[in-house]
């Protein structure tokens, strides 16, 4: 357990873990909860942007659940939504100014996709869903949860599909070196595709929904 | 005129929002169970898009990139604003879909009660906003060649969703193995018809 202790509720109490770790399975949400799957399919041809747009995405859900949760009995029921996406597009804003400056050159590979983290499902869902009536701490777990189980997927999809489309690994050619090549194996240029990524999120949900029978669904 | 026509075409086949950029999944994914709610949604989206990317358009020319103020006066020719482009084009997307539901409404109530509950979501829907975001990275010449760009994707989109209804509404008959039922079968039959559609790439427009 953890040792800091606040006087009502344990920082890290049984329900504030759950907050983090329910979202990185039974309650992903990309493949349960079916949010934010435009950004996770478009960025996964290699790992290096993956893991940028993951961090982005950690970066704006978690501080947006906690200023929405701090405004939370402030903001009008009528304008909520337009305050939400004000939050959001200002936070995407400084994130894309941020990787303009320090890391050009993926700003360039994610192209748009940095600027429709605004309209990334997972952010207004949690925002709409939890920060809107719970405190800051919780809602900070909460979003944290949330992009952590957004995270792994794109990074699990993008792995497979760098080292069997590319032969890489974060750009080391891994297969290289091992020396496949000379036995005559050949990479799979159509992993690099946009429809393989599809095919790839499909065996993953496939998957988990055997490990997971609740998952299944009804016909 | 041939120029329009080549970025329209281009946008509906080789570009297509679905299936090359998956612009627009949620609501791929969650509306396309029966054709009739998705041939709504997908002629609502063909609508939003043609509105909202030529007022995007003007937008960033007449406000937002540089020396778009110079209608203001010299002071102002050096100013650069595109870093705003993002709230602003929420904005401009939020107020006109809000404007466009009201107009409906007025003067046309049975497309309203066919299109009404499809046009709210559609303000967040990530095909929109990837249509402004599109048409201001490819830095488009003219507001037609815009427009025919907006058209365009608009079009593919509804392609994709009433096809993808169309397969899911046969497949419930089929025996599916059950971890894959559902959202499993969908992805995997999108990719196959994003295969497909790759078939259109050795098009030279």
């Amino acid at each position: 357990m953890n040792s800091e202790k606040s006087d009502r509720e344990p920082l890290f109490s049984l329900k504030n873990r759950k907050l983090i770790t329910n979202p990185l399975s039974k309650d992903n949400p990309i493949t349960v909860q079916v949010l934010g799957i435009c950004s996770a399919l478009a960025v996964t041809a290699k790992l290096e942007p993956a893991f940028v747009m993951s961090i982005s995405v950690i970066a704006v859900l978690a501080i947006a659940n906690v200023i929405i949760a701090l405004l939370r009995n402030t903001i009008p029921p009528r304008i909520r939504i337009i305050v939400q996406l004000i939050v959001i597009a200002s936070l995407v804003i400084l994130v894309d100014q941020v990787l303009k400056a320090f890391a050009y050159d993926v700003s360039k590979q994610l192209s748009v996709f940095v600027g429709l983290i605004i309209t990334n499902c997972i952010i207004m869902g949690r925002l709409e869903a939890f920060a809107m009536g719970n405190k800051p701490w919780p809602a900070f777990l909460d979003g944290v949860g949330n992009a952590f189980g957004y995270a792994w997927i794109l990074i699990v999809v993008a792995f497979f599909r760098e080292l069997l489309g590319s032969g890489t690994i974060w750009g080391y050619p891994i297969i290289e070196n091992l020396g496949f090549y000379n036995w005559g194996y050949k990479d799979n240029g159509f992993m690099i595709l946009p429809p393989m990524a599809l095919i790839v999120v499909g065996i993953i949900i496939w998957i988990q929904r055997y490990r997971n029978k609740d998952l299944i669904e009804d016909k | 005129m041939q120029e329009l026509f080549n970025i329209f075409v281009k946008s509906i086949f080789i570009d297509n929002m679905v299936f090359a950029y998956f612009l627009g999944m949620c609501s791929y994914l969650a509306v396309s169970k029966t054709v009739k709610t998705s041939v709504g949604l997908g002629i609502a989206v063909i609508f939003v898009l043609g509105i909202t990317v030529p007022v995007d358009y003007l937008m960033n020319k007449y406000l937002l990139s540089t020396g778009a103020l110079k209608w203001l006066g010299d002071g102002f020719a050096e100013v650069d604003l595109s870093f705003l482009s993002f709230i602003m084009f929420i904005a401009v997307i939020a107020s006109m879909v809000q404007l466009v539901e009201m107009v409906i409404e007025k003067y046309s109530p049975a497309l309203y009660s066919s299109l009404g509950i499809f046009l709210p979501l559609i303000a967040v829907n990530c095909a929109i906003l990837g249509g402004s975001l599109f048409m201001q990275e490819r830095e488009y010449q003219s507001i037609g060649q815009a427009t025919s760009f907006a058209l365009g994707s608009g079009i593919g989109w509804f392609l994709a969703i009433v096809g993808i209804a169309a397969i899911r509404e046969k497949i419930r008959y089929s025996n599916i193995p059950a971890p894959l039922r559902g959202l499993g079968i969908t992805f995997i039959i999108t990719g196959l018809m994003g295969i497909a559609f790759m078939s259109f790439m050795g098009i030279k427009l």
